[in-house]
């Protein structure tokens, strides 16, 4: 039986909405507002909302400071990077564990889970000494690798997750048409996993940009990305709040707007599934 | 067709010019005031010498603290300039991880440091470091309101008159507390207050056979002396407040007292962030007779990894870096108050500086009575007033902290906090091999 949908019940539910959407929001607003004030009015007891001195001397002292069009294309290079190659790795390991699985599959997908297990700072020193040797030290390429390889487990599993719901009878059909493995997965499964291949994309392309442990040890100053450009203005004496406000807000625009503009695909991504 | 021509030929050009036999210097360092003002001049330095360029890495310091231990630890050669505290200067000279500065230049006059900063950036003897600002920590308190209590500040404060004239100020109702000071967690936090206030009450960290000391009446009576304190005269929430955290609260007029760095007297007195500058006296950080007062000693210094391959040039940066043009520099752009200070006897005799900065006597009579080598009433085996200069000291400080600032907060009674870090300490201790 179809719930009443009553204009009371519908007014209180999008109110509880948008201030539960507000209540997570806010952070960031705060971030947002609290980069065009003053420091001193950044750090005031009690804090003013909206009623400040409001400038833009935080951006501008950012920019004069830091070379924040480095550190973005940095991002964008070692995030798109290692999300495309990880994707180009996992499409095939994910359709052939979707599709053709042995006995051993589920452990092989543990195993690669297991990866995530243990804290990178575990491993810090052994990657270290290996970048070192292949002179990998504060290069893209460098972190496009190790970003890549952080998050491939991830992506094979989402993948695998959205393979699994592909009916395998629209594959046999096209083998029985003839198509080739490289053509089945081109033309008829890629079509298909679109939207799981898109938020697969997405959600690695965040994950990517706001990974802050390897790219501050890896990187210096020619690779640095903007996880760096935030954590040079963090200081535990002086102060320094509304720059680093600013300096964060700078760094998360971008993705802020990819993410905006995506939405839709990132929230079919994250509850495929869960619904049957 | 030959637009692009053009452009692939500009393109080469400019390409070609840093090819040319130019010294690329990369140098880690922290993001303070001091810091950022170097980096704006570092042109004068590159003017000066057009055969080196300068790259900037700034960080966090407990984020380059691990960056740049890392690199040096497995001799990255990712930095040739590091900024690094007074704390890892010994450890990482005895390891072999810092070059010794031998080649200053002529004019550096060495002997114009500070003893007692030279002490701390030297062993064997040898320079390891320069440094470049130097600190203790003092009491800076708000003159008005003492005036309104009847109080005069002594120039030497006991703690018990730090303690009778914080309860008298606090004005719960009006937003004035008597005393603000460090309760967040960490080794560099509110250990370095709470370590050097226990050395005025007598207590040590390590016995002569590295025994930790916590279960000594020292220390509780250091530990419970805090903690009433804050509870009669200290801000809310005050488990988490750092230096930051007090610098607002005291800028915004709601501190009586204040017990920290030393370099934070140029904040609160700089009109442009404090309501307060007006109102300021400064005295010496609080003793209880026994003969050592509750200041603490710290530098940041620049310093050479031995893995650096260009030593020649990093050393000249250093040199000019820390040296006595470099304080002029800085005062003819922004004036004598900006200029990085606690490292140079001949500073606290210029007239300029002395009366830019009301708080210069009192930053030099602090960084005096802190001494690295003789820190507490007893003796003990380490160096280092608020720190004990070993690799294992920044983990112990951290965990003994956690426990300190949970009897602050009063989730844990100070008995209790006392030995949990009694047996904390004992067990990294033992780990470590100081002691069976």
């Amino acid at each position: 039986m179809a719930r009443k949908s009553t204009t009371q019940r519908v007014v209180v539910s999008t109110i509880g909405a948008w201030f539960f959407g507000f209540l997570i929001f806010f952070p960031i607003l705060w971030m947002v507002l609290a980069s065009f004030k003053t420091e001193l009015e950044a750090f005031a007891i009690p804090p003013s909302f909206l009623f400040f001195h409001w400038t833009t001397e935080n951006y501008a002292t950012v920019q004069e400071r830091s070379d924040y069009l480095l550190h973005a294309m940095n991002s964008i290079i070692i995030a798109g990077g290692s999300t495309l190659i990880a994707l180009v790795i996992a499409v095939p390991a994910a359709w052939s564990m979707a599709f053709s699985p042995t006995k051993r599959t589920k452990d092989i997908l543990l195993w690669m889970l297991s990866t995530k297990m243990m804290p990178p700072v575990g491993v810090l020193v052994p990657i270290y000494l290996i970048y070192k040797a292949f002179g990998l030290l504060d290069s893209r390429i460098g972190l496009v690798f190790i970003l890549c390889l952080g998050n491939l487990p991830i992506v094979i599993w989402m993948l695998f997750t959205y393979f699994k719901e592909i009916p395998r009878d629209i594959l046999e059909a096209a083998r029985m048409d003839g198509a080739t493995i490289g053509r089945e997965l081109i033309y008829v499964l890629t079509p298909m996993a679109i939207p799981g291949l898109a938020s697969t994309l997405l959600l690695n392309l965040i994950l990517a940009w706001n990974e802050a442990f390897w790219t501050l040890n890896l990187s210096t100053s020619n690779a640095a990305p903007l996880t760096t450009f935030i954590a040079s203005y963090s200081s535990p004496e002086g102060l320094f709040w509304a720059k680093l406000s600013a300096a964060s807000t700078l760094a998360i625009a971008p993705i802020l707007v990819l993410g905006w503009f995506s939405q839709k695909q990132l929230v079919r991504g994250l509850t495929f599934g869960a619904v049957k | 067709m030959k637009h692009i021509l053009g452009a692939v030929c500009g393109a080469s050009v400019l390409l070609a010019v840093p090819a040319m036999a130019e010294t690329t210097l990369t140098i880690a360092t922290v993001n303070n005031g001091d810091m950022i003002r170097m980096q704006g001049l570092t042109s004068e330095f590159t003017k000066a010498n057009p055969d080196i360029s300068v790259k900037w890495v700034t960080l966090e310091e407990n984020v380059l603290r691990q960056r740049v231990t890392t690199d040096i630890a497995t001799k990255g050669g990712q930095f040739d300039v590091l900024t690094i505290g007074t704390y890892e200067v010994p450890i990482w000279a005895k390891k072999g991880w810092l070059l010794p500065l031998a080649n200053l230049g002529a004019d550096y006059d060495v002997a114009d440091l500070l003893p007692k900063i030279k002490d701390a950036v030297s062993a064997d003897g040898k320079l390891y470091a320069a440094p470049f600002y130097g600190e203790s920590s003092m009491v800076m308190y708000r003159t008005d309101l003492f005036d309104k209590a009847g109080l005069k500040m002594p120039e030497k404060p006991t703690w018990d008159f730090v303690i009778d004239a914080a309860k008298k100020i606090t004005d719960k109702n009006g937003g004035v507390y008597g005393i603000c000071l460090r309760g967040k967690a960490g080794w560099g936090e509110n250990m370095a207050f709470l370590s050097a206030m226990a050395n005025s009450y007598g207590a040590r960290w390590f016995d002569e056979k590295w025994e930790p000391q916590f279960n000594t009446p020292e220390w509780k009576t250091t530990l419970t002396t805090y903690v009433n304190l804050m509870k009669d005269a200290g801000p809310p929430g005050a488990s988490s407040n750092g230096f930051n955290e007090n610098l607002a609260l005291f800028d915004a007029g709601k501190c009586g007292m204040w017990i920290d760095a030393t370099v934070a007297a140029s904040f609160v007195t700089n009109p442009k962030d404090s309501k307060v500058a007006d109102k300021v006296g400064f005295a010496l950080a609080p003793n209880t007779g026994l003969g050592k007062n509750a200041n603490w000693l710290w530098a940041w210094n620049l310093a050479i990894p031995a893995g650096s391959k260009k030593t020649e040039a990093a050393e000249k940066f250093i040199a000019w870096a820390t040296s006595k043009d470099y304080t002029k520099l800085v005062a003819s752009k922004e004036g004598w108050a900006n200029v990085p200070p606690g490292t140079r006897t001949s500073l606290y005799t210029n007239p300029e500086y002395l009366k830019a900065a009301p708080f210069a006597k009192m930053t030099l009579a602090s960084i005096d009575a802190a001494d690295p080598n003789k820190p507490t009433v007893k003796p003990v085996p380490y160096v280092g007033v608020q720190y004990a200069a070993i690799p294992e000291f920044q983990g112990i400080g951290t965990q003994v902290g956690q426990q300190f600032s949970a009897a602050l907060a009063g989730s844990m009674t100070v008995d209790a906090a006392l030995a949990a870090a009694q047996s904390a300490t004992e067990r990294e201790m033992k780990r470590a091999g100081y002691i069976k």
